[in-house]
């Protein structure tokens, strides 16, 4: 029961700390490859921090409660995310009381916070940011399914297991099971994964709702002080979840075995670490590279990205797997 | 936490009151490589809401003056408001001209002064540097 209580408090301060952390290792990258030298690692919780001591101001049309529920909403529904994705090379917290399917309903729910967030402040610009938040939601939510229905139905050949559960997919990571076509229909799939994931997180080139420079900060427009630390806060999980979602996808491998680390405590601390270098270098493909590289699409273009584009890539993808098997 | 975190993370809006551009490109300036106020923690953001130092230049045209109280209104405290340019401080080559309302001080309070026309980008973080300090005095002022 304590377990229980504290269990999920625990994995969402973790979760904060991590996310926070890679929050200021991004900034740094993008900062390195623009030849700057970028802020200290440690700039993110500052920001929190000096966003805390600040004055929160509600603005007079907003509808109160909704304007202050929806960073809290935000926050806690980003931290549950955690719960049902494997972190550390551990198994999930809540592991075998939710599966993916869950976790892509769940991804919704920071996404809706932010939008009813926007919608409850009243200002122009935030209108447009929740509704261009919405479009986007549709747009990937149709690659994200697709990636992890092919994986899961891939895994359902092999086992009578739940095929979408976590366990499931480390036990048969993806790569080991397919031949040298459905490599190919994996890999179009892991594409489509990874350019879901700056719109999930509304990093450029897909951060047409927050879009500073012409919504003035879309969504956010109105927040301020603690419910823009909030939301900040929010962000930076969700950020951690969704890299950690693609490593348990498609990287579900641990070295502490390969490498002979016969003590228990020793391979656990092993595999902690392989998993943050993992997440590492996903961040650093899909948000920091993709950051530096590229402009902010106009939400038609992203659309059209989303639903047809990296659509037609995950179907592609889906038929390989299902041809590889078949053959 | 606490002035620590404020000093070290200062968000930045730009107010352009009437300003000829050439202020608003020494700014942009600062956040180039050669500069990269992004160093200190220092963000250009989008919203008055989230900004801790209105950044004004311009010699404020009549047209501006009422929205320039509205940002100034809209930013949350703790603040600090830094003029860049000689035309918010007097004026300069607009100075007594028909169709303007400024100087900045006359409509909203002005902590720091950066002087030049325009200021170089080494001014403008030395106008933010004494920004540090004022707040930081702003601060110890409250808690005893």
């Amino acid at each position: 029961m304590i377990a229980l209580l504290l269990g999920p408090i625990g994995v969402a301060i973790v979760g904060s700390v991590v996310g926070l952390f890679y929050l200021g290792v991004d900034r740094r990258l993008v900062a390195r490859m623009q030849a700057r030298v970028g802020p200290p690692l440690v700039q993110p919780f500052r920001d929190v921090g000096k966003l805390m001591m600040k004055e929160s101001i509600i603005p007079n049309g907003a509808l109160r409660w909704l304007f202050q529920f929806s960073p809290v909403m935000c926050v806690m529904g980003s931290a549950t995310l955690l719960l049902y994705i494997p972190l550390f090379g551990q198994p999930a917290l809540f592991e075998g009381s939710g599966d993916a399917i869950l976790l892509i309903y769940l991804l919704t729910v920071p996404s809706i916070a932010l939008v009813a967030g926007g919608f409850a402040s009243s200002s122009p610009y935030a209108t447009v940011g929740a509704q261009r938040e919405m479009v986007l939601m549709i747009g990937y939510e149709f690659p994200l399914s697709v990636t992890v229905v092919s994986i899961a139905w891939r895994i359902l050949q092999v086992t009578d297991a739940n095929a979408f559960a976590f366990s499931s997919m480390a036990q048969y990571p993806i790569w080991d099971l397919v031949g040298p076509l459905g490599l190919v229909g994996t890999l179009l799939l892991l594409v489509s994964l990874i350019s879901v994931t700056p719109g999930e997180l509304g990093r450029i080139p897909f951060d047409l709702a927050e879009a500073e420079t012409e919504l003035a900060g879309g969504l956010l427009v109105e927040y301020s002080g603690r419910n823009l630390a909030l939301f900040y806060l929010g962000n930076a999980i969700r950020g951690f979840a969704v890299l950690s979602l693609v490593v348990a996808l498609f990287f579900p491998y641990g070295i502490a075995a390969g490498i002979g680390v016969t003590s228990t405590v020793l391979a656990v601390i092993i595999d902690g670490a392989f998993f943050l270098v993992k997440v590492l270098l996903v961040m650093f493909v899909a948000v920091a590279l993709v950051r530096s590289a590229m402009a902010r699409f106009k939400i038609n273009q992203a659309s059209v990205f989303y639903l047809m584009i990296m659509t037609m890539v995950s179907l592609v993808g889906l038929l390989l797997i299902w041809a590889d098997m078949m053959l | 936490m606490g002035i620590d975190s404020l000093k070290r993370a200062l968000w930045i809006y730009h107010v352009n009151t009437g300003s000829c551009n050439g202020c608003d490109i020494e700014i942009v300036a600062s956040l180039t490589p050669r500069y990269d106020i992004e160093r200190f923690g220092i963000k250009l953001v989008g919203s008055p809401r989230h900004a801790d130092v209105l950044l004004v230049t311009g010699p404020v045209t009549r047209q501006m003056e009422p929205r320039l109280r509205r940002v100034y209104a809209q930013t949350p405290d703790p603040k600090v408001v830094i003029v860049v340019g000689n035309c918010g401080a007097d004026g300069d080559v607009f100075h007594e001209s028909y169709n303007l309302v400024g100087p900045i001080d006359q409509i909203i309070p002005v902590d720091v002064y950066v002087h030049g026309c325009p200021p170089r980008p080494e001014a403008i973080i030395d106008g933010v540097v004494k920004a540090w300090l004022k707040l930081e005095g702003a601060t110890t002022k409250e808690t005893t």
